[in-house]
């Protein structure tokens, strides 16, 4: 197979894979969502009563009683036009929400996702190198216990002692409160990413790290290694030349493919430290019933997970000339 | 990944080998988790005075996790919340563990079988599986139920992962050539010489699953899409306690935590240990 047919087949494959996927999320949140027991009207007012008539308007503002046939195919009919509708809480365009609020949590997922793969990347080599001994021994543990600990704990307990009990950073939101938008310094925001960002990187670093010492532990008893320790090569040098460059593209696809857990992530620990991204919309909208906010963000979560697939996938069928070599023998 | 708990037992019982050591250790953790059930059945709302005289206590003697603003002692509380998390882990896990065998078997009945596992697997792991839980909350209406059934259908997915492959090495093996040649049917292949092979790795895996259904599910109701807050929920405590956090009373949030982590510990060092004992491969170490 030519080099062009096997491009254009994966983007082909690809593109009806994504197809596929969007029409059944959305139509299984969908489905989800509308035969929840949960009264819509009811979740937004909370224990606010109301009087018959404004409850009627409220009941019309969320088309609670529209059929469910016409209310999905209404909805899929103008997400194909490219129109999410409105948030129902935020009262404007759920494009708009969106766009705005993934922005934000954008500059928190890749801060983290950076640190923790370089860290854990380093992490791993350095405890893969020296296997067996004390230092091993305490990353192992330190990943051991972080796989184990909950996210929002983590982040509550980091919320205690820097911002409440040190002072050092400020609680929570993005920028500071009473602070006009053309007020907000570069450095400001940067105050209110630090802590969240830490959080998710320290988790993050967990699995990286475990990967790379194993595939480094797997790599250095190979062979080649042997050979190369026998022409006189060691130490440092060894691990540069023939470890690193045989374990970076796993550990690197293993990055990609962890979208899914950054978004959940994230999803808790913008909860914690009320930072205004993606993930709090999602729990304000889930909690209060907000429909088309809701499906928007499946949606665009969907999308996001796919693109960290879909790296991982090119990676593995393009870059990595093992892949190749491999092909071409079978 | 557990050698550092290991080593620490070679110095505390040095007569036994490793294979007592580690049998030691699960059966340790073991009781000990037995012991929060147990004991989380035990201690009912009733023994939970509000004590407004008492309220906001730091740590002491008399109460180790220290008091809530309503003078409930919170060590009480973290031990029912441990309880209900530990349960409800039990059957998010047990589900789970029932949809892969399903799933494991009929994707070994056929190549159309096999491609519709593989396309479910593809499907549930292309959501993030927070919002897959919150969406599944969401649609049967919050609660317990909801939160089992949102842990339950999306942590089936790594050990039918294992399970197919497995299965897929499986059925290469010559014994059942044989079988299949001297005309045995596909269910009775499946069951007698199928079937045992993945009992261990069902086990095994199920135990595993428990750790990442309690994170989760304390992850939901910490967020307000799981358990109702009445409930002593793990999750509940946590999210309660972050409205006291600038006032300083840090032990509402640290000891709940920290507990739930060492639960979770627990459960993962059952499955690393059972897994060494069980993997002949590693039966020499």
């Amino acid at each position: 197979m030519s080099d062009n047919a096997k491009i254009s087949g994966f983007i082909g494959k690809k593109v009806l894979r994504l197809i596929s996927l969007l029409l059944v999320v959305s139509f299984v949140s969908f489905m989800l969502v509308q035969y929840s027991p949960i009264d819509p009207v009811r979740a937004y007012l909370g224990e606010m009563s109301v009087s018959a008539e404004h409850k009627a308007k409220l009941e019309e503002y969320w088309g609670v009683n529209t059929p469910p046939k016409e209310k999905f195919l209404n909805w899929a009919g103008s997400l194909l036009k490219g129109d999410f509708g409105d948030s129902l809480i935020y009262r404007m365009p759920v494009t708009d929400v969106i766009k705005e609020r993934f922005t934000a949590s954008l500059a928190l997922m890749a801060s983290s996702w950076l640190i923790s793969g370089v860290l854990g990347f380093i992490l791993g080599i350095a405890s893969g190198m020296y296997k067996g001994t004390l230092f091993d021994r305490a990353i192992k543990t330190y990943c051991y216990v972080l796989t184990a600990t909950p996210t929002f704990w983590l982040a509550l307990v980091l919320l205690m002692v820097f911002s409440v009990q040190l002072g050092w950073f400020p609680i929570g939101l993005s920028v500071p409160i009473g602070v006009t938008a053309e007020n907000v310094t570069f450095f400001d925001r940067i105050e209110h990413l630090i802590l969240p960002a830490l959080t998710l990187s320290i988790l993050g670093v967990a699995q990286i790290a475990m990967f790379t010492r194993e595939k480094l532990i797997e790599v250095m008893s190979s062979d080649y290694v042997l050979f190369a320790k026998a022409r006189g090569e060691k130490g440092l040098d060894l691990v540069l030349r023939h470890g690193i460059r045989n374990v970076a593209l796993p550990a690197i696809t293993l990055q990609f493919l962890s979208f899914s857990e950054l978004f959940g992530g994230t999803v808790l620990v913008e909860q914690v430290f009320s930072y205004p991204g993606i993930g709090q919309a999602t729990v304000a909208a889930g909690l209060r019933s907000d429909v088309p906010l809701l499906l928007g963000v499946v949606l665009v979560s969907a999308v996001f997970v796919f693109s960290g697939n879909l790296i991982a996938d090119i990676i593995y069928e393009f870059i990595d000339p093992r892949m190749k070599q491999q092909e071409s023998t079978t | 990944m557990s050698t550092a708990v290991v080593t620490v037992n070679r110095s505390l019982f040095p007569r036994l080998n490793l294979r007592q050591k580690t049998l030691l250790i699960i059966g340790f953790t073991s009781l000990l988790l037995l012991a929060i059930v147990v004991s989380s059945l035990f201690v009912d709302g009733d023994s939970l005075p509000t004590d407004f005289s008492s309220r906001n206590l730091a740590p002491s003697f008399e109460h180790p996790f220290g008091t809530d603003w309503m003078g409930r002692d919170m060590f009480t509380r973290t031990l029912e919340g441990l309880g209900l998390s530990i349960v409800i882990g039990a059957f998010a896990s047990l589900i789970s563990a029932v949809l892969t065998v399903i799933l494991g078997l009929l994707s070994s009945a056929g190549k159309a079988a096999d491609s519709f596992v593989s396309w479910l697997v593809d499907l549930s792991l292309s959501i993030p599986h927070l919002l897959l839980i919150i969406l599944i909350s969401i649609g049967l209406g919050g609660g317990a139920a909801g939160v089992i059934t949102g842990v339950a259908l999306t942590h089936w997915t790594s050990l039918t992962r294992v399970v197919r492959a497995e299965i897929k090495q499986l059925k290469a093996q010559e014994y059942i050539h044989i079988s299949r040649n001297l005309g045995k049917s596909k269910w009775w292949i499946a069951t007698k010489h199928i079937l045992p092979h993945l009992i261990p790795q069902i086990i095994l895996g199920t135990i595993l699953l428990f750790p990442h259904a309690i994170l989760h599910e304390a992850s939901v109701t910490f967020l307000g899409f799981g358990l109702s807050p009445h409930e002593p929920a793990i999750g509940i405590i946590l999210s309660e306690s972050m409205r006291y956090l600038s006032a300083g009373y840090w032990w509402l949030a640290f000891f709940p935590g920290l507990s739930l982590l060492i639960v979770v510990l627990a459960f993962d060092m059952i499955g690393e240990n059972l897994g060494k004992l069980m993997d002949p491969k590693n039966a020499h170490e």
